[in-house]
This record gives C-alpha cells, sequence and structure tokens, in this order.
C-alpha cells in the first residue's frame, strides 16, 4: 500500500503469452530471496519515463511456495494513464524495476470449506497463484475462467492441456458463458467466491451471489481499473498550513509525495468522490476519513488534519 | 474491577432479515423471540415461509411456547428443552445446508455466542450471522486457570464450577469459545476476595 519497503528487482524472462499480455519474471539484484507472499497478493510497480511517474498493481500469479522469483502479467491497455504500454515498450531482459512490498488485499478465506474463482481475461493471475496454494493445501475449488478467444486470453492453453477436473474454461467467441446462478446455487455452506476480471463481469457476479442469498462476508472481488477522474481542487491541511493544488487525473497521495507531506488518515469537509473499495458506507457518509490514494474531489475544497 | 470499552466484545446490529436468501435458520430463546416475531412481521410471510426457528424453551412455560408458536406465523418452528441439545441439532443442519441459507440469533449472550461458534467451524464468516441481545445478561465464563466453563453467570466474583476458585469477570471475550474470561480474584492476598455484585442480571 505504501511504497516505504521498495526494492529493485531485475527482470530475468519476458515472454508473451497472449495478444497483449507479457510476463515478466522478476528476480532479486542480490540472490536474496524476496518476501513470502500469500495467494492474491499483487506488488505496485513504479515506472519512471523522464518527468513521468506510473504506479502500477500487478497480481504476484507464481506460486506463493517459491520466494526465489515474482511473476507478473501485463495487459497492455491502449487508453490508459501509460503504465502499461511502458511495460511492454520499455521493459525486457535486463531491466531494473522498483517493486513496492506484496499487499494482500484479496486473500483465501481460511475458514472457507470451498472456494469458487472466476476469472475474467487478465483477471485469470491471482487465481493460478492460488491454484498452486490450493494443491498444496488440498482444498476444494472451481475455477472459471472466461477469455475473448484463445488468442486474447493468457494461459488458456495451459489451464486446458493441464486438463484439471475442477477447472472449467470459456471462450466467448464461441458464445460460451459462466452459468453463474446455477453454480452459485448448488454450493456447500461455507462456501466462498473470489472474482477478478472487468468492472462489468464482478458488479454481475456480485448482484448474482446476492440474488442467490449469499453473504457479502463469502463474496470477494479484486478491482485494478484506474480510478476515475474527479475535478481540479484545492486541499488545505490544517495542522501543517500548507495548500495543494490537486489536478483533474492527480490522487491528493500523489500531490503529497511530490510536496514532501507524510500522509496517514485525514478529515474532511469537501463533497468526495471515495472511490475506494476499504472504507464502510457509513465511514463514506460521514466524510471524516477518506483514502489519499483513490479519492477525487467533486471540485470546491478540502481541509486535512495532516 | 470490570476493564469496560474492551475491543473483543461482540456488537449486536439488531436481526434483519437477508430476503434473498432461500433458507433462514433462527436461533433463539424466550426473551429473543420477540425479535424474531418483528423481523416476520416486518419481512412477511413469504420470508417467513423459508425460516426455521430452532427455539430453546428452558424458561418458558408451555403456555408462552404456544403463544410463541401462533406470533411465528408461517415459520417452521422446532423446541428444545436446552442451548445443547439445540446446538446438535443446529449443527447437523448446517452440515448439509447450501449456500443461500442465512443464519439468525437473538436472545442471550451465550445462545448467540454459541450459535456463532457453531456457524464458525461450518465455514461461516461470524459477520454473516444477523444477531440482537434480548433478555439476560448473563454470560458464560471459562476459568482461565482450569480451563472450566461455568454458564449462566451473573456476577462478579462467581466461584468457578470446576475448580472452585473464586473469579473476576472480565469483559475480555473470546469468539472461538464463546465465553468470557474469568480470573483468579485473590491471586495478590490469598483468600481476599471480593464481595460478588450482580452486574450481569
Amino acid at each position: 500500500m505504501t511504497t516505504h519497503n521498495s526494492r529493485l528487482v531485475h527482470v530475468a524472462q519476458v515472454q508473451q503469452v497472449a495478444r497483449e499480455i507479457k510476463r515478466f519474471e522478476l528476480v532479486s539484484l542480490d540472490e536474496t530471496p524476496l518476501p513470502a507472499f500469500s495467494a492474491g497478493a499483487h506488488v505496485t510497480v513504479t515506472m519512471r519515463d523522464r518527468d513521468h511517474v506510473w504506479r502500477n498493481p500487478y497480481s504476484l500469479m507464481g506460486s506463493p511456495l517459491d520466494a526465489k522469483r515474482y511473476e507478473i502479467s501485463v495487459l497492455r491497455v491502449p487508453q490508459s494513464r501509460g503504465g502499461s504500454a511502458y511495460m511492454h515498450r520499455n521493459v525486457g531482459i535486463g531491466s531494473v524495476l522498483e517493486i513496492s512490498a506484496p499487499v494482500n488485499q484479496f486473500p483465501l478465506s481460511n475458514v472457507g470449506r470451498k472456494h469458487i474463482m472466476i476469472a475474467g481475461g487478465i483477471g485469470i493471475t491471482p487465481f493460478l497463484a492460488m491454484l498452486a496454494q490450493i494443491k498444496q493445501d488440498k482444498r476444494n475449488f472451481e475455477l472459471h475462467y472466461a477469455v475473448r478467444s484463445v488468442f486474447d486470453g493468457a494461459y488458456f492453453d495451459v489451464l486446458r492441456a493441464a486438463d484439471l477436473p475442477n477447472v472449467h474454461l470459456y471462450r466467448s467467441d464461441r458464445g460460451e458463458r459462466i452459468a453463474l446462478p446455477g453454480i452459485l446455487a448448488s454450493q456447500p455452506l461455507g462456501t466462498h467466491l473470489y472474482v477478478c476480471g472487468p468492472q462489468k463481469m464482478m458488479d454481475w457476479a456480485l448482484q448474482t451471489a446476492r440474488r442467490e442469498g449469499w453473504p457479502d462476508e463469502s463474496v470477494h472481488c479484486e478491482r485494478f481499473s484506474a480510478q476515475p477522474s474527479g475535478k481540479t481542487a484545492n486541499v488545505k491541511l490544517a495542522r501543517s498550513g500548507k495548500a495543494i493544488y490537486v489536478g483533474e487525473h492527480q490522487s491528493i497521495l500523489g500531490t503529497f509525495s511530490s510536496d514532501g507531506v507524510d500522509a496517514p488518515s485525514l478529515c474532511g469537509d469537501g463533497q468526495l468522490l471515495h472511490n475506494d473499495h476499504t472504507l464502510s458506507v457509513n465511514e463514506k457518509l460521514t466524510g471524516e476519513r477518506a483514502t489519499t490514494c483513490a479519492t477525487r474531489l467533486d471540485g470546491g475544497s478540502l481541509t486535512l488534519d495532516l | 474491577m470490570l476493564v469496560s470499552g474492551n475491543k473483543s466484545r461482540p456488537i449486536y446490529r439488531g436481526l434483519e432479515p437477508d430476503t434473498f436468501a432461500k433458507h433462514n435458520i433462527i436461533v433463539t430463546d424466550g426473551d429473543g423471540c420477540a425479535a424474531v416475531i418483528e423481523m416476520a412481521i416486518a419481512a412477511g410471510d413469504a420470508f417467513s415461509k423459508r425460516c426455521t426457528v430452532l427455539l430453546c424453551t428452558k424458561d418458558l412455560s408451555d403456555h408462552e411456547r404456544d403463544e410463541s408458536v401462533r406470533a411465528l406465523g408461517p415459520a417452521t418452528v422446532w423446541f428444545f428443552p436446552t442451548l445443547e441439545t439445540l446446538l446438535t441439532r443446529l449443527d447437523g443442519m448446517l452440515r448439509t445446508a447450501r449456500m443461500g441459507t442465512r443464519l439468525y440469533a437473538s436472545g442471550s449472550e451465550p445462545l448467540i455466542g454459541s450459535t456463532v461458534k457453531t456457524a464458525l467451524a461450518h465455514g461461516i464468516d461470524h459477520r454473516s450471522v444477523s444477531t440482537e441481545h434480548r433478555g439476560s445478561n448473563k454470560r458464560r465464563v471459562q476459568c482461565v486457570h482450569c480451563k472450566g466453563m461455568t454458564e449462566d453467570v451473573t456476577s462478579t466474583a462467581v466461584r468457578c464450577a470446576h475448580c472452585g476458585h473464586t473469579l473476576l469477570v472480565h469483559d475480555q471475550y473470546s469468539r472461538r469459545l464463546a465465553a468470557y474470561m474469568g480470573v483468579r480474584a485473590d491471586a495478590e492476598v490469598l483468600g481476599e476476595t471480593p464481595a460478588s455484585i450482580g452486574v450481569f442480571q
């Protein structure tokens, strides 16, 4: 979450795994093992290109049992802020990248009796790490993976060749769809659902789960799409007396790092567009807390207790 | 002596129906039943028809029991003379239940705690159980020395039902044990125990 624990890594291998997806294998510079991670974790990769800085989160897709290397897969998104295009264009074998320590906001439930994973496109990546962990723990699972076509879906062929009994593959160019209501209707109590994919797919999965009477605590989502932009605004820092200008596409946190402000949590009175999935609905309504990384402003000004 | 504001104390948010649930299992006792009836009336008959109520009739007269059943309308009601027998049945029901089954508990803290504890063993998150505290404030207390459980504790200090030590009842709660912590009251000066006060009536 923070960038304090960042480290430099070498790119040991790059492989084109689908039409717009490359897999990068990262190893430490000095043979020391990388920090251990749990299945579902991601790292934030910092990319610097002259005056541009991008910080993109990528799921660790390798086995959590292997601390020698991290593996990430990057989908090139044409209309993005440019980080994924930079990875595809400028990063090759031998490049040095700056990555954060692994953070897991999408862990497997420890109490769950069964685990159902729903993946769409590049959303397959955290599940590959989970598959390795689940195989080791001999846990009960099902994986449903939908791709646009075999050319667009990374690791589709690998999974098809492995022919695992609980892995189900779907190609939307052949009209194949995940029959989620049927899948959710017949699961034993204590089953957990995990969804990673395009926003529309996750909304659909959450809604279907609720309609099938699944408790929210049994449904887990991983969202990596870029935050929507806000309006330009002025942010006042009450304690230090600083004033900061936040642009449309900037995060409050982003302006902090360039202004040398250390930001833990805060208090606000502006019109906030929260955008995060960390705070509860009540916390968002009171406006007493906000995440400086995701929150955007609907114009006006905001005062923070910093 | 009680350390109040302990963060381990559960928060009971009140019963809330999940109208999408295909089956609702509701654990309750004489006092908690009023909350179940209020929820059933608010949610309507379509919801009640999908409810199975496990009612602990320990403190109820036959007349009160029959009144409760009438008030619960179209829900299926099963009676149990003790909480232990009720929990054995609940455990069996959860073993074969499917997702779409929601769990509710309303009544004393030991009843709610035991229901949540049983649910945890079946992979249900404790936050997924809808709970409402009604009636007595009695507690289930575990002696930290002999690990024995003392049921229906209404005062502190209290005598441990197993090792006989006089225990101060703390606010520290264990979800895994569904019990509060009891620590020897005369650990510093042997035989010097405070007067027992009925704070959990």
